[in-house]
């Protein structure tokens, strides 16, 4: 019996050292890269690479996610409401759930599998064939030149892939709405119109700038502390899908508890 | 009688990492104009030793210095940036500046490609399109392309073939021999590195246990040294074959 408890405080603790480490690393690792974010040299071209990357060629993804979010909310929200003979609240409903919710967490899960698996790849990739360590017989500092232009586009196009989202998805509801539900088209975005406040957008905004934070940070995080080849590279890109979409479900429920109260 | 100047001085460098001791205690100098190769086995520290030098690792104990203005190095697998194309890897540190000149970064790779014997159509062809011995020879390329006075060759001639190893071998000493550099290569190979050593070290147990001309190699009666360069697996170092 007291073996069993030993054993049980011994794999404890070992989880707990190894939890506290990790994070502090990866708190580290993050204070690093802010600080070098405001630091020269700015890698410019890098920056307007991975704007590209994360921004236009995440558009379809994000685009057919929040589209079809748009169209489900429209269809459940008449289910419910038409019970109460409140069928002029689909728009409404949509409006918010896009905006504030779907459009953000949805697009920040779909650039998570894509981006941040893929910068995990990318820099893990690089970091068993000793690249980096060649970047840095090179002069050039691997976190200045590798994570910050990454982190600046995450942080930069997140919030304009939403906003695109935001547009797309309602535009979902509408189609849902006009088609399906025969409500009038010209009613229909006069009340979306008029529902419209700028904390919608402003919330859903900073939300996916927050995201596009962690989505980057630790998409490069575990490319860049990979080992061990092959089997490292796929840890690595397994771990910052997992981590970062935990993350985001956790931050997504902070800042709407912050939104809220505003 | 003057005085050689000192360009690299490794003294009681130690290194552990966990409970395994990598380096126990490493010292060796090296002189201006040099090529010193460190010679030994599989898992003597070979690589960590370069890793200190290059300030990736830092040492648990010692002291590295190092009078250096540009450094260049040749990893193992070349380290070619995969996103980048041949030219722009060898101009990498030049295309870093403020307000680059690519086109004069283009020229300058082509002049360095024709030097490690590769033709300018390479200049704009990736990394993912070379063969192992061209990898290599842009990496050589791309370690030569800031005129250093100090170059590090990391196993330059692992994964070759003989014929392609030699070639690479002559290159290292024309490269290194034009630019009146300092090299220090690590290997296991030793047609390499009585190629290109002018001194060679051996490391055995984390300690830098010979060093000598390649002359002094052949005849010395260090028992380590003389297995080693036998390729012979009897004598007094042991390979570590565990069978769980």
């Amino acid at each position: 019996m007291f073996q069993q408890i030993m054993s049980f405080i011994n794999t404890l603790g070992r989880f707990l050292i190894g939890f506290f480490r990790a994070s502090g690393d990866l708190i580290l690792f993050t204070a690093n890269t802010l600080l070098k974010c405001f630091r020269r040299p700015f890698y410019l071209r890098e920056i307007i690479r991975m704007c590209i990357e994360i921004g236009f060629y995440s558009l379809p993804v994000v685009a057919l996610t929040t589209i079809f979010s748009g169209m489900v909310i429209a269809i459940q929200t008449y289910e419910a409401v038409s019970k109460f003979s409140a069928e002029g609240a689909v728009s409404m409903v949509v409006l918010v759930a896009v905006t504030r919710e779907l459009a953000p967490v949805m697009a920040a899960l779909m650039v998570s599998g894509r981006i941040g698996a893929a910068m995990a790849a990318e820099i893990g990739t690089m970091r068993v064939t000793e690249q980096i360590d060649a970047l840095s017989t090179l002069k050039t500092n691997p976190v200045q030149y590798l994570i910050v232009p990454r982190v600046i586009a995450g942080v930069l196009m997140m919030p304009l892939l939403v906003l695109l989202g935001d547009i797309i998805g309602i535009c979902g509801g509408y189609l849902v709405g006009v088609t399906k539900m025969d409500f009038n088209a010209t009613t229909y975005l006069v009340n979306t119109w008029n529902t419209l406040k700028a904390m919608d957008i402003i919330s859903g905004m900073t939300k996916a700038a927050v995201f596009g934070f962690i989505i980057t940070v630790l998409g490069c995080y575990h490319g860049f502390k990979s080992q061990g080849g092959a089997q490292g590279v796929g840890q690595a890109t397994t771990n910052a899908v997992v981590s970062s979409s935990i993350l985001i479900l956790i931050f997504n429920y902070i800042l709407t508890e912050m939104f809220f109260k505003m | 009688m003057t005085q050689k100047k000192i360009k690299i001085q490794l003294k009681n460098v130690a290194k552990s990492f966990g409970s395994k001791h990598v380096l126990k205690d490493v010292s060796l100098d090296i002189y201006e104009g040099e090529s010193v190769v460190i010679i030994g086995g599989s898992g003597t520290g070979k690589s960590v030793t370069l890793k200190c030098l290059l300030g990736l690792v830092e040492p648990d104990k010692g002291s590295i210095k190092m009078d250096v203005q540009s450094l260049g190095m040749l990893f193992q697998g070349a380290a070619l940036f995969d996103s980048l194309s041949v030219w722009e890897n060898v101009s990498f540190v030049m295309l870093q500046k403020p307000r680059a000149d690519r086109v004069a970064a283009k020229k300058l790779a082509i002049q360095k490609l024709a030097q490690v014997g590769l033709p300018a159509e390479v200049a704009d062809a990736y990394p993912a399109d070379l063969s192992g011995g061209m990898k290599k020879r842009v990496g050589l390329a791309r370690a030569i392309a800031t005129n250093p006075d100090i170059i590090f060759f990391d196993e330059p001639t692992t994964g070759l073939d003989p014929i392609m190893s030699d070639v690479i071998n002559d290159l290292i000493v024309d490269c290194v021999k034009k630019l009146g550099a300092t090299a220090l290569t690590i290997t296991h190979d030793m047609n390499s590195a009585r190629k290109i050593a002018d001194r060679i070290a051996m490391l055995y147990d984390g300690k830098i246990i010979w060093v000598g001309t390649v002359a002094e190699l052949d005849k010395t009666t260090n028992p380590y040294v003389r297995q080693f360069v036998a390729g012979s697996a009897q004598g007094p170092i042991k390979m570590e074959v565990k069978a769980e």
